[in-house]
């Protein structure tokens, strides 16, 4: 019971580190010297995929669709970003400060 | 100052030693150089400007834990030029996030140096509401060439200064932009100017390609520069990878500027760009300010970096 009890509470304190953890079923990709890693990610449909900044300058991410699918906030360090892709795709994304750091997402 | 031309190898002498305290003057696409504070400056200054960048207020990390307080030494630099400069140009990243209370910390420390004082958008300025809120707060005083594009231009002493935005709309991997809008009115803003009539072109990214795996260059810097092509003398001024770099292209020189924050590696120096950490005691060292002096009856500029370890 009380082995129950002290997972339950190491459970409960995972969730509150959330959106910055990385839950399992969750996909991450680390931005890390101006680059997204992994650059391409491939998924299934319903996958939440949470990007975190590594760096020591913010990004910001937009998908290259026009107008955008998705735009994320403006990440400073460490900072997270979650977005859950439903549908198959490929989702091309950059940085809007840095368009040279560009990523894609597949959804199968 | 003396007119004899310069020889090509002279030049990138000066070149090798930009990073110190030197003096710029070009006329006609020739600079010559000499160092900072010899009597021809003092005596034939008719008119001054100075350049700071790159506050990036809102940074808290290795590279500089106070940004504030070296902005601030920047301003106090600023004031103690033996010249007042007329006015002050920022060429971007004032603030680090584009928050409220980072632009608040940056209008309060500049403001106290009571410059008459004209702003760019760097990318870190315009991360909300498509930059709105810059725009609002730090070109309340221009006019718009294009709605909503936080361009203007304006004379001073016979110079017309241009003030570009190349951070916003950025392509997926493209470089920095100015776009259709922009273009088409500097060319309106141009037309009818005579080719004599020095010319200033200030934005946070440069203008010419410095380092495309970087991003560091203008996606259609180079429309702008065939538009301004025809003047004598154009002085093109940037900020955006905190460290002098120079450049002459025909009549039109490029200037990049160094930042009041923290350094960044030279091209391709690092694995990426981003804040570099050096020794604390050799920070303000890296950090500078810029003076520009227009020489009269010439058309020609004097270009002088120094740095914050004075």
């Amino acid at each position: 019971m009380r082995a129950r009890l002290a997972r339950r509470t190491v459970l409960a304190a995972a969730a509150l580190l959330l959106p910055r953890a990385v839950r399992a079923g969750d996909a991450a990709v680390a931005i890390k010297d101006f680059a997204f890693d992994p650059a391409t990610l491939t998924v299934p449909a319903g996958t939440k995929v949470v990007w975190t900044n590594r760096d020591d300058t913010p990004h910001k991410l937009a998908s290259n669709a026009q107008p955008p699918l998705f735009v994320s906030d403006a990440l400073d360090s460490d900072d997270a970003w979650p977005m859950v892709f439903d549908k198959p795709g490929t989702y091309g994304y950059f940085c809007t400060l840095h368009p040279h750091m560009q990523g894609a997402v597949i959804v199968t | 100052m003396t007119n004899r031309p310069t020889s090509r190898r002279t030049v990138l002498e000066c070149m090798a030693w930009a990073g110190a305290a030197a003096v710029w003057s070009f006329s006609g696409g020739v600079p010559r150089a000499r160092l900072l504070g010899s009597p021809a400056h003092a005596e034939e200054a008719s008119f001054s400007f100075a350049q700071i960048s790159d506050s990036h207020i809102g940074f808290a990390k290795d590279a500089n834990m106070d940004v504030p307080g070296t902005l601030q030494a920047a301003i106090t630099q600023l004031g103690q030029l033996p010249h007042h400069p007329s006015m002050v140009l920022h060429t971007g990243d004032v603030s680090h996030l584009s928050k409220p209370a980072q632009f608040d910390t940056a209008a309060q420390i500049i403001g106290a140096g009571k410059f008459d004082i004209h702003y760019v958008p760097g990318e870190h300025d315009m991360l909300e509401d498509n930059g709105r809120p810059f725009i609002e707060r730090f070109q309340a005083r221009e006019k718009p060439g294009v709605a909503g594009g936080a361009c203007y231009s304006f004379d001073q002493n016979g110079v017309h200064f241009i003030g570009l935005n190349n951070v916003t709309d950025l392509k997926a991997g493209g470089l920095g932009m100015i776009g259709e809008a922009q273009l088409k009115w500097l060319a309106g803003d141009l037309a009818g100017r005579a080719d004599s009539q020095p010319i200033v072109v200030f934005a946070h990214i440069p203008l010419w390609t410095v380092y495309a795996p970087w991003g560091w260059g203008t996606e259609d810097g180079e429309r702008a520069l065939a538009l301004l092509r025809r003047f004598g003398s154009v002085t093109v001024l940037n900020g955006h990878i905190h460290q002098v770099l120079q450049k002459v292209e025909g009549n039109v020189a490029f200037y990049s500027a160094r930042s009041t924050a923290f350094p960044q590696p030279a091209p391709g120096a690092a694995p990426s760009p981003g804040p570099m950490k050096v020794d604390a005691g050799k920070l303000r060292g890296v950090l500078g300010i810029r003076e520009v002096t227009v020489i009269a009856g010439q058309a020609a500029l004097a270009v002088a970096d120094a740095t914050l370890a004075g």
